[in-house]
């Protein structure tokens, strides 16, 4: 069989994207087209006493000018799409303008549509608002306080929703002969993809449908949303996702503003374009995490941890987004007792209404957080007993034997084999070496320290019975179509929709696997929602272990149709018939044999097909599988700091990876390398702060910290392989181990560093202050 | 004030083109809506990110941050004039083999500012190479196959070079 | 972000420059390489009636030396400012401080004379013009002057740049050739300034006596600032690491130190002493 699957092809998406062919929402001109500008709140609680828009109309070009009133009747709210039972969910309504109250810095005022990028600008400015400034309700712990300013009226304690989940006995914490109890804030992060949101609608009064180009990594989920909020059919909507510059769960969401164009459009009978600009993305696209984390870990001296107590106090911010409340019950609160065999653990979350742009899915939501808790309070717990942070995963650790395995809370683990990934990480960086240099290094003052990581995440949405009684509003299922031309081409039509992720390509190389074709002879068609039947979107590192098997399956059943047409064409039966290479054979006899291309032909043309096949060569599959998938890995980071200034210096950073079967290992390290510099990015510089008054005092790239270049030490990076036996690829998904393994694997690693100072936790992001005031204030001592 | 246009004339991937603009307009936005070339993108306000990098005057440039009227009378090339399907420009291939790219966005931008930095720097260390990308924001690679592909990419122009300059004694 | 409307002249001499400006009375503003104006523009947090485009004007391109001093035209790039072969020569400290300006795009495009003008108080530029004892040279309505960095900038963002003129060079100091130099800058993650810049051009003499000590600091506060205090504790004495260390205690003293988002004044107080202290072991050992 040829290997096509597992190696290191180009990606068939890049020769359109490095000649500057690509087609990205703002490189789309229709002709009449309009853009759209939304002016927003600057405050983060206010009364919309008046709002005159006189002098924004007198700007030559404005067409239109929509404030909240103007729309009420016309268009609904924007619902959430994750409807968490058992946890009193409160939702408010997110009309897509404010009507007469803005809740956060960036709700929606006032809509213009005007002729021109650069007019609409000029009157979206000349819009006067008078305001009428409430307090702010802001960080969640405050904001859940009786005496907090309430962001929607009726909400008793901007409690947005209380889940729980198990429960740890009182007597397993009595018996225990060590515990810790630590608080971590895992802080509100922007996940920025470099293209910012756009949306752009056109209208066929004729047909009667509308089209709507926006950035969303799930179209199908855009239209089902939106067929509501828009009040049209999803037969008459259809949503295109055009080339997307990144998404990382900020484009997952169902937002305000697409559906505020898809409305303009259809109002005014022409195309509305709307992009974002960056600093309005700051206030008005959905942000990550935003957890106060609360952790009590309970265990024996000889190192066996046993019951684990978190809760969780989720800023969900001003309303509910479209995955936001899974992700800190569900996606966190079943994976916090990650790879380790603890017996008692329970989970509290509660969800916080505060005034505040909406938090979201971000790269692994929910994963990274309880991946965060509880490798910082394993090694907190190794620290109050005097063991090793490797010698305590070891003795907690799921071990091969113990698969599928179940954890406390009932998630059941589809495979995995902790240790491989951990000695072989530990051979990459040399662990015992590193302890005898480091304690040379610390006698002549200097800081250097090791953290560890030993993550598992939960992957690869499906099943749907499951997405069902979590309460999530989509089937979590995937659809691919592989449909063979009369020449032999290939084209297929996928459900998941990539954006970076390079789909065309590992999804091609399980098809060309298959059907033994050259990759150039097939086509992807994704991210339509009138050429695709149906399909749930790309996140949760789902795409190739559901979309990629739903794919393999549909090559599969094309193979199995197209043998019975070669068995009638060489005369024998179906059993007889053997495939490889692209070729259909006789058992026995390897001279009688059909090319693909010519079987193709044969379907197409159907001048001979054996009784009962219908014409054409063509298959679907729709897989729902049967568990999710759960890769796991091993992350190690090597840090100097500097005493004087605080500043980290990350000198290594070794990454082994476990993601089941791996179709195509360079843009599997690419995916791994861009989750390190997101969840390193977590660790040591990002974060959006807000002041008292509500204001995102990171509003820019001028602020917020993004990554650069010069941050990082080459990534020392590899693979083991265990397969998922939930789907028929064996993958588990890589998508989210990056940000998900390596921010507990950073902050562990410098407070090794800080050992000698006694330093147990400090808040992220570690900038280079908070450490220098640790260190000092430790020195004070 | 401030209705006045004014004309323009730039030589753009070689073509002459000539253009009233008004004196605010970008000329990330001339490149892009006057003169159709979408290949350069604009993903920041504030002059970080690096994606509306183009050369003007053979020098790498933000174009978000440069009036059109500034640039009257300068040759710029953008990514479209670097090199087509078929003829790559070794920056270009090189991105593509050492898969320097994911979503694409930021690539153009950071290709021509990687040429900008060869051009000062024709042979650069890994380290040159990520001091060099200070002016980028990826945020989908993590940067290792970027520095990866510029570092091929330097290889390849200074083979080619090579070559040139045999040719040319040679000929001699 | 798109900037209001303005109206757009360019000129082709400093005084052809200077009559816009009366004409324009308090509407007009100049524009060079525009990497400090265009961010503002776009913003919309200034709306100048016109723009006055002064980046094609020759004269103001020049690089010379003049006795004791380097003459810097205004419109010199960092990029320029950074390989100019009379700057790497005789003033060093600027050629390295230009060079750690913002990144590749910035350095081509982005000129000496808007950066000083610009008087950003997070700018590296005026670190290495306060150790080289710059003189800001002005054409205005009524001829020439000259300030030095002290008088010209006196607040952030705020100069005492004349109406109606052209800043139009800035000249250095050619410091002793026995001494050495350095500008050490610990870099804001997100916009790259500095969140503090140490300049230092220092010598000894024959004795090890520290006979020239000139220290600049920026990015702390309001403005940059000569520390004065560390230079004179450092005159005079044998070169020591703890001669170094205790000067370098006085780092502070001189400037107004400020808190914002990333850094405290108290931890801003700290790196200069830090920086200080290691700029200084940089030039002197």
């Amino acid at each position: 069989m040829t290997k096509v699957v597992g190696t290191r092809l180009k990606r068939k998406e890049d020769p359109k994207l490095i000649t500057g062919h690509g087609s990205f929402a703002d490189d789309i001109q229709l002709p009449g087209m309009l853009h759209a500008a939304v002016l927003r709140s600057p405050h983060a609680h206010a009364v919309i006493k008046k709002i005159n828009v006189e002098e924004a109309l007198k700007v030559p070009g404005v067409v239109a000018i929509y404030t909240g009133k103007d729309l009420e009747g016309k268009i609904g709210p924007v619902p959430t799409s994750w409807y968490v039972p058992d946890c009193d969910l409160k939702e408010a309504p997110q009309y897509p303008l404010a009507i007469d109250r803005v809740r956060y810095v960036g709700d929606g005022v006032a809509l213009v549509i005007a002729e021109g990028r650069y007019a609409v600008k000029d009157a979206m400015y000349l819009i006067d608002v008078e305001y009428e400034t409430l307090s702010p309700a802001v960080g969640q712990k405050e904001s859940l306080k009786d005496n907090a300013p309430l962001v929607h009226d009726d909400i008793e304690n901007n409690l947005a929703f209380h889940w729980k989940a198990g429960t740890v006995p009182e007597e397993v914490c009595e018996k225990a002969e060590a515990s810790v109890k630590q608080s971590f804030y895992v802080q509100r992060v922007a996940p920025s993809p470099i293209e910012t949101r756009a949306a752009i609608g056109r209208y066929n009064p004729g047909t009667g449908e509308l089209t709507l180009w926006c950035t969303s990594q799930n179209p199908h989920i855009h239209r089902m949303v939106l067929s509501e909020v828009l009040d049209i059919t999803e037969a008459k909507l259809r949503v295109i996702s055009p080339d997307m510059g990144g998404g990382f769960g900020g484009k997952i969401g169902v937002y305000p503003d697409e559906a505020l164009v898809g409305f303009a459009a259809r109002d005014l009978c022409r195309p509305v374009k709307w992009i974002e600009e960056r600093s309005e993305h700051f206030t008005a696209a959905n942000f990550g995490r935003d957890e106060v984390i609360d952790v009590e870990i309970y265990g024996q001296k000889d190192g066996t941890i046993t019951a684990l107590r978190v809760t969780n106090t989720h800023n969900v911010g001003a309303y509910l987004s479209t995955m936001g409340p899974g992700v800190s019950t569900i996606d966190f609160g079943l994976m916090i007792t990650g790879i380790y065999k603890i017996p008692y653990a329970s989970c509290e979350t509660f969800g916080v209404y505060t005034n505040t742009t909406p938090t979201d899915a971000y790269r692994g939501a929910g994963k990274p957080e309880s991946t965060y808790q509880i490798e910082r309070a394993i090694d907190l717990f190794a620290k109050e007993i005097g063991m090793d942070p490797v010698e305590i995963r070891r003795i907690n650790m799921a071990q091969k034997e113990d698969f599928p395995f179940t954890n406390a809370q009932g998630l059941v683990y589809d495979s995995g084999d902790y240790e491989k990934p951990l000695t072989k990480a530990l051979e990459m960086v040399d662990y015992q070496k590193f302890r005898e240099e480091q304690k040379e290094l610390r006698k002549r003052g200097k800081l250097v320290g090791i953290g560890f990581s030993t993550y598992v995440e939960l992957c690869g949405f499906g099943p749907s019975k499951v997405a069902g009684g979590i309460g999530f509003q989509g089937g979590i299922w995937e659809n691919a179509t592989v449909r063979v031309h009369p020449r032999g081409s290939v084209t297929v039509y996928c459900g998941t929709s990539p954006h970076g992720q390079g789909h065309a390509t590992t999804f091609g190389q399980i098809v060309s696997e298959k059907l033994g074709i050259p990759m150039d002879d097939i086509e992807l068609v994704f991210s339509d929602t009138k050429s695709v039947s149906m399909g749930w979107g790309t996140y949760g590192s789902r795409s190739v272990a559901v979309g990629g098997s739903s794919v393999a399956i549909a090559a599969d059943r094309v193979i199995d149709k197209a043998k019975k047409i070669a068995a009638h064409e060489l005369e024998v039966s179906v059993e007889e018939i053997v495939f490889e290479e692209g070729i259909f054979s006789v058992k026995g006899s390897p001279s009688l044999q059909r090319t693909f291309k010519e079987i193709a032909k044969s379907a197409n043309m159907a001048w001979n097909l054996p009784e009962g096949i219908e014409p054409s060569l063509e298959a679907s599959s729709y897989f729902d599988p049967e568990n999710f998938v759960y890769p796991f890995g091993t992350h190690i980071a090597v840090v100097e700091v500097d005493k004087e200034t605080g500043q980290i210096e990350l000198k290594r950073y070794v990454a082994v990876d476990d993601v089941g079967r791996v179709i195509n290992p360079l843009t599997a390290e690419g995916q791994v390398h861009g989750g390190l510099a997101q969840g390193i990015g977590q660790a040591l510089w990002e974060g959006i702060v807000y002041s008292k008054d509500g204001q995102n005092l990171t509003g820019t790239f001028m602020d917020y910290a993004m990554p650069k270049a010069r941050f990082f030490p080459k990534f020392e990076t590899a693979f083991t392989e265990t397969l998922s036996p939930v789907n028929p690829i064996g993958a588990k998904g890589v998508g989210e181990t990056g940000t998900t393994a390596s921010t507990p694997a950073i902050m562990n690693a410098v407070m090794d560093a800080l050992e000698p100072y006694g330093i147990k936790d400090i808040e992220m992001p570690l900038t280079p202050e908070k450490v220098w005031r640790a260190i000092s204030e430790s020195e004070g001592k | 004030m401030g209705n006045e246009k004014v004309n323009v004339t730039v030589k753009i991937n070689g073509n002459e083109k000539r253009a009233e603009v008004e004196p605010r307009t970008l000329l990330a936005h001339f490149i892009r809506d006057n003169l159709g070339l979408t290949g350069t993108h604009i993903g920041c306000d504030t002059s970080q990110c690096g994606a509306c990098t183009v050369l003007v005057d053979g020098q790498a440039v933000k174009s978000c941050t440069l009036l059109t009227v500034q640039a009257d009378g300068s040759e710029i090339t953008t990514v479209e004039g670097l090199g087509q399907v078929g003829n790559l420009h070794p920056m270009q291939q090189s991105f593509w083999e050492k898969h320097g790219l994911q979503c694409g966005y930021c690539t153009p931008g950071v290709m021509m500012a990687a040429v900008g930095l060869l051009q000062q720097n024709p042979n650069p260390s890994d380290e040159e190479i990520r001091e060099g990308l200070e002016g980028v924001i990826c945020r989908c690679t993590g940067y290792q196959f970027i520095v990866d592909a510029v570092k091929h990419a330097a290889q390849l122009m200074r083979e080619t070079e090579a070559e040139v300059q045999l040719v040319g004694e040679e000929r001699l | 972000m798109i900037p209001s409307k303005f109206d757009y002249v360019r000129v082709n001499s400093i005084d052809e420059a200077i009559q816009q400006l009366q004409q324009l009375n308090g509407e007009g503003k100049l524009i060079a390489g525009g990497h400090s104006l265009v961010p503002l523009l776009k913003f919309r947090l200034t709306e100048p009636g016109a723009l006055i485009d002064i980046s094609r004007i020759a004269e103001l391109k020049e690089v010379r030396k003049e006795g004791n001093r380097i003459v810097v035209g205004a419109l010199n790039t960092h990029f320029q400012v950074a390989n100019n072969q009379i700057v790497k020569e005789h003033i060093p400290v600027l050629a390295e401080t230009v060079r750690q300006i913002g990144d590749i795009q910035v350095r081509n495009r982005g000129t000496i004379g808007g950066n000083i003008a610009h008087a950003d108080p997070a700018a590296d530029l005026p670190a290495a013009a306060h150790v080289l004892d710059a003189k800001i040279m002005i054409q205005g309505e009524d001829g020439a002057e000259t300030m030095d960095m002290e008088s010209f900038v006196i607040g952030p963002l705020i100069t005492m740049l004349p109406e109606n003129s052209v800043l139009t060079a800035i000249s250095f100091t050619i410091p002793p050739s026995h001494t050495k130099s350095a500008y050490l800058k610990f870099s804001h993650p997100a916009s790259g300034y500095p969140v503090i810049g140490v300049a230092v051009v220092a010598g000894v003499d024959e004795n090890n006596m520290i006979d020239y000590a000139k220290v600049a600091i920026t990015g702390v506060g309001d403005v940059a600032y000569r520390a004065t205090a560390v230079e004179e504790k450092l005159l005079g004495q044998e070169l020591s690491e703890t001669v170094i260390k205790e000067a370098s205690q006085y780092a502070a003293e001189d400037g107004e130190i400020a808190n914002d988002l990333f850094s405290s004044e108290e931890y801003r107080r700290n790196l200069c002493k830090v920086y200080t202290e290691r700029a200084l072991k940089a030039v002197l050992f």
